[in-house]
């Protein structure tokens, strides 16, 4: 199938980038996004080219490694999937196209498609876990914890840090990434204990890496490829409220 | 090379205990005085320097992931086992211990894997004290479920994102230790080479994926926990960038590699669906507890599943094997599924499958259940296929997914050279010839959390710190300076093919001459393949750019120039061992049924090999005794 492609190219950080164009009509649409441009990079590099950089690990949707802005959303246009697991299918022969990396104050660019997300790690460091060393745990099933709480806890924990969250928000806010953490903690009796605290650091943590301020669009749950609800968002911000002026 | 196994005297049940009582302890206001490296972030090497930093020691991790996060325990889908008799159907640590053993086809040691089943339930009430989502009953205590090759519910499970699960609470710890600035991370750094003082490990030598830059790292002892193998296959259920750089570095400088060509084919992957493919989608075994694995009964069947009668369907895992039916150890029901697909019986558009189908039990148990069990599964599978499994049966195959080969190591979890611990899939310890489902997310675990900080501790108490001299850095520069030769050599080749290229050929060598099935002659085929890819790789290498910069390509001709010669060593073992065990069958050593013929007179050990220059290895073997079970003919009829 033919393709045409404006990928953001951009060497380093320091130096500008731009679309640049790039046409092939023999891809194949059982391809993938990130084997159709393994396909294009193995003959941008025949032909004396730098190949495009972007970044894929697991290929299956779940690392979240991947991840770039196709045709204005982030990770392209099939609902609850990466862009991993979008095929080319889902285009028509003779579409265009367009891949730009993730854009947002927190997410530096690196090159090309590729940014860093590490500022997700530094909101986890400060307070997205519960403090339990290895060796103390109980038995298991002493925490008894009712069915619909583990699905419910689950449904927040499934987030891969992918962060087409803060991609898709106007305001580049971390809030979903953030709340989804928070209520998979939260919701568990053993998260309680450190609930407020870790609402607190979590929130500010957020703030200093240079995320915005959440408006409750939106964005971020339709792009999200766990579909992680928006009502985090509001669970957090209550949270963040009681623990903050205790209302 | 010298093989200890130092496996502690006394009763199997004892052993374990007396090892922890008779491990020499340093004093927590000492501990900081020590530095320890580990490499890998995933469930083994997260549990482990999280639990290192916990005790005071100083930690420096290293992973050349973007976030440890995204290791690739992270795709683990169907569960993870532990002894905890939930189920009140039998279980126990001796019945784990013995169905692990077993379905290694005892090629494993008994003290290993008695300690595995041992420490199996205490992971489950860690991993629930971090807050890991376990599925949980009506009445809230944790459910479990079945996994092949066992007949009671040992599996621990969330949804079909287990290992996820299990490395966010892995991961979480380690993020505390960071942010409480007990250990330091280094992310996108991906080790290149070990240093060594005196013949033990003292440190390691990285570059530095996003400027390029070759650094060095010293420490007292280093773990490696960086993983499978698989991926040398390239088709594979593994991640891109899996490899082996990290343990064949190691090798190369003199740490034994065991058992290279035990890998595990998982049966219910999803076939091979075009050649631009790049890497091949588990779904869950845990499916099997549900799905009927079948073939129709006429060769070149064109039909659509649906409209096959039950009556031309052939069952073959239920018919083959009726006691353990669709839940057949895996080597056993990759090799059927094989054997069907050889034979002509193949299904879906390269007839290169097997149907997987749930049409029975969503009659059974409905759709809303069959939903909350694999419900993400079914998405995947759709996702990829654009088919829905509620409707078609799923289309399976077996794939390259688990090395139980790896680094030897003793008990202790130290390879031969002094100081070098390795952890996870990166070593070879316990699950002998044959891997059982979800018995590898607890290795890795049990490993990081529960033994590497025992022995690591005693080892370090026994041996000391080792000074920073000045011997020490003039070793760490001659290494560097070897790193920065290699690089520049294989950026001057400045061929016409690329790394991914011969990654691809590598894997078609492997797949078709040293993969389910094995035969002398193919072997030695192969053998010579693999001699002129290696020629050929080293005057045609096609990389891009320098080494002084974000380099994938660079990154990936590395890490396949080491698989190149893995993959002849995999050969090598494969050819050498003269009897079928586990995932290894040689056709040549088959019963009269087509089932693995061990030998136990000749084999009863493991293959240890060491490196004495590039394409040559030296074999080592250390003996296997069994006290406790005596070596049986697997049945699983
Ligand atoms: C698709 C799939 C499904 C699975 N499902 C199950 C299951 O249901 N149950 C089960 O028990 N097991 C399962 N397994 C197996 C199990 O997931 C793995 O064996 C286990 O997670 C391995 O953990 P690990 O910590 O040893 O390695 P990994 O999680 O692979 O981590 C390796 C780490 O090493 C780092 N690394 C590697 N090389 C280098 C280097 N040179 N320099 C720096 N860093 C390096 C990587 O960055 C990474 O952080 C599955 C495996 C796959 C592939
Ligand atoms: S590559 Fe892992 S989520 Fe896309």
């Amino acid at each position: 199938m033919e393709l045409k492609l404006k990928i953001w190219r951009q060497n380093s950080p320091e130096e500008k980038g731009s679309f640049k164009e790039y046409q092939r009509s023999d891809f194949d649409p059982a391809m993938s996004i990130p084997e159709m441009l393994d396909h294009l990079n193995l003959h941008l590099m025949r032909a004396g080219e730098r190949p495009i950089s972007f970044e894929s690990d697991c290929r299956e949707g779940i690392c979240g490694q991947c991840g770039f802005m196709i045709n204005g959303q982030a990770h392209g246009p099939e609902k609850g999937s990466t862009a991993c697991q979008t095929h080319l299918r889902s285009f028509k022969d003779g579409d265009t196209l367009w891949l730009e990396p993730f854009r947002a104050r927190a997410f530096p660019l690196k090159r090309d498609l590729m940014v860093d997300r590490s500022a997700f790690d530094d909101i986890i460091a400060v307070g997205g876990f519960i403090s339990v060393d290895t060796g103390p745990a109980p038995e298991a099933n002493s925490i008894l914890i009712a069915h619909q709480t583990a699905e419910d806890a689950f449904d927040a924990a499934a987030c891969i840090g992918c962060g087409a969250c803060v991609a898709a928000c106007p305001n580049a806010s971390a809030s979903l990434f953030t709340a989804a953490k928070l209520n998979h903690l939260a919701l568990l009796p053993q998260g309680k204990i450190e609930a407020q605290e870790r609402v607190l650091q979590m929130v500010e943590a957020m703030d200093l890496k240079g995320f915005g301020a959440c408006s409750l669009i939106g964005a971020c749950e339709l792009v999200c490829p766990q579909g992680i609800s928006l009502d985090n968002i509001a669970k957090m911000n209550g949270a963040y409220r009681k623990a903050n002026w205790g209302f | 090379m010298r093989l200890q196994a130092k496996i502690p005297e006394g009763p199997l049940e004892q052993k374990w205990t007396r090892y922890k009582a008779a491990a020499k302890l340093i004093n927590p206001a000492n501990r900081a005085k020590y530095k320890i490296i580990v490499v890998g972030t995933g469930l083994a090497g997260s549990s482990c320097a999280a639990s290192m930093a916990e005790l005071g020691f100083q930690v420096e991790v290293f992973s050349f992931h973007d976030s440890p996060r995204r290791a690739h325990s992270v795709a683990a889908q169907g569960g993870v086992n532990a002894a905890k008799d939930y189920k009140n159907d039998g279980d126990s640590v001796w019945r784990m211990f013995h169905d692990t053993l077993k379905g290694g086809d005892f090629r494993a040691r008994e003290a290993n894997v008695y300690r595995l089943a041992e420490c199996s339930a205490s992971l489950i009430d860690q991993a629930v004290a971090q807050g890991v989502p376990f599925a949980r009953e009506y009445g809230g205590y944790l459910s479990n479920r079945s996994f092949g090759g066992v007949q009671v519910s040992r599996t621990f499970y969330a949804r079909g994102q287990t290992g996820q699960q299990l490395l966010q609470g892995a991961y979480q710890s380690l993020m505390r230790q960071s942010g409480l600035g007990k250990l330091k991370l280094h992310t996108r750094h991906e080790m290149l080479d070990l240093l060594l003082h005196k013949g033990r490990a003292s440190g390691i030598v990285c570059r530095n994926l996003d400027n390029g830059s070759i650094e060095s790292f010293e420490a007292d002892a280093v773990v490696l926990a960086t993983g499978g193998y698989g991926k040398i296959y390239y088709l594979s259920t593994l991640a891109m960038n899996c490899n082996a750089t990290a343990i064949w570095r190691a090798h190369k400088k003199g740490a034994g590699f065991a058992a290279p060509s035990w890998t595990q084919f998982h049966p219910t992957s999803l076939p091979q669906m075009g050649s631009h493919q790049s890497k091949l989608t588990l779904m869950s075994e845990s499916l099997r507890n549900d799905g009927r694995i079948w073939v129709p009964k006429a060769k070149n069947d064109q039909r659509l599943p649906g409209t096959i009668p039950e009556e031309e369907r052939d069952y073959y895992l239920e018919r083959r094997y009726p006691s353990y039916g669709n839940l057949a150890p895996r080597d056993i029901a990759s090799r059927a599924a094989l054997d069907r697909i050889e034979k002509g019986y193949g299904v879906g558009p390269m007839q290169n499958a097997v149907y997987l189908d749930f049409k029975d039990a969503l009659e059974k148990h409905g759709r809303e259940t069959i939903r909350q069990r694999y419900g993400n599964l079914f998405g995947m599978y759709q996702k990829i296929t654009g088919i829905n499994a509620y409707e078609q049966p799923m289309l399976i195959a077996p794939a390259a997914h688990f090395s139980m080969g790896g680094l030897w190591v003793d008990y202790g979890l130290m390879s031969n050279l002094e100081g070098l611990f390795v952890l996870g899939e990166a070593n070879f310890s316990d699950h002998g010839a044959n891997r059982l489902g979800a018995n590898s997310l607890l290795q890795a675990c049990v490993d990081g959390y529960f033994i590497a900080p025992h022995s690591l501790m005693d080892f370090l108490a026994r041996s000391g710190a080792i000074e920073i001299t000045a011997e020490r850095q003039s070793n760490a520069q001659a290494s560097k300076a070897q790193i920065e030769d290699q690089l520049q050599s294989l950026l001057s080749i400045k061929g016409k093919t690329s790394a991914e290229e011969f990654h691809q050929a590598l894997g078609k060598i492997l797949y078709e001459k040293c993969g389910l099935r094995r035969e002398r002659e193919n072997l030695e085929h192969a053998l010579k393949e693999i001699e002129a890819l290696r020629e050929r790789f080293y005057q045609d290498l096609m990389i891009p750019g320098t080494a002084k910069e974000i380099n994938f390509e660079l990154e990936k001709a590395g890490r396949l120039a080491d698989y190149i010669d893995l993959g002849a060593l995999i050969v090598q073992d494969a050819l050498q061992r003269e009897e079928s065990c586990g995932a290894h069958f040689r056709e040549e050593h088959q019963t009269e049924e087509g089932e693995a013929r061990r030998n136990d007179a000749d084999f009863q050990y493991v293959s240890v090999w060491e490196y004495l220059k590039p394409l040559t290895y030296q074999l080592h073997a250390e003996p296997l005794t069994f006290d406790a079970v005596q070596p049986s003919q697997r049945s699983y009829k």
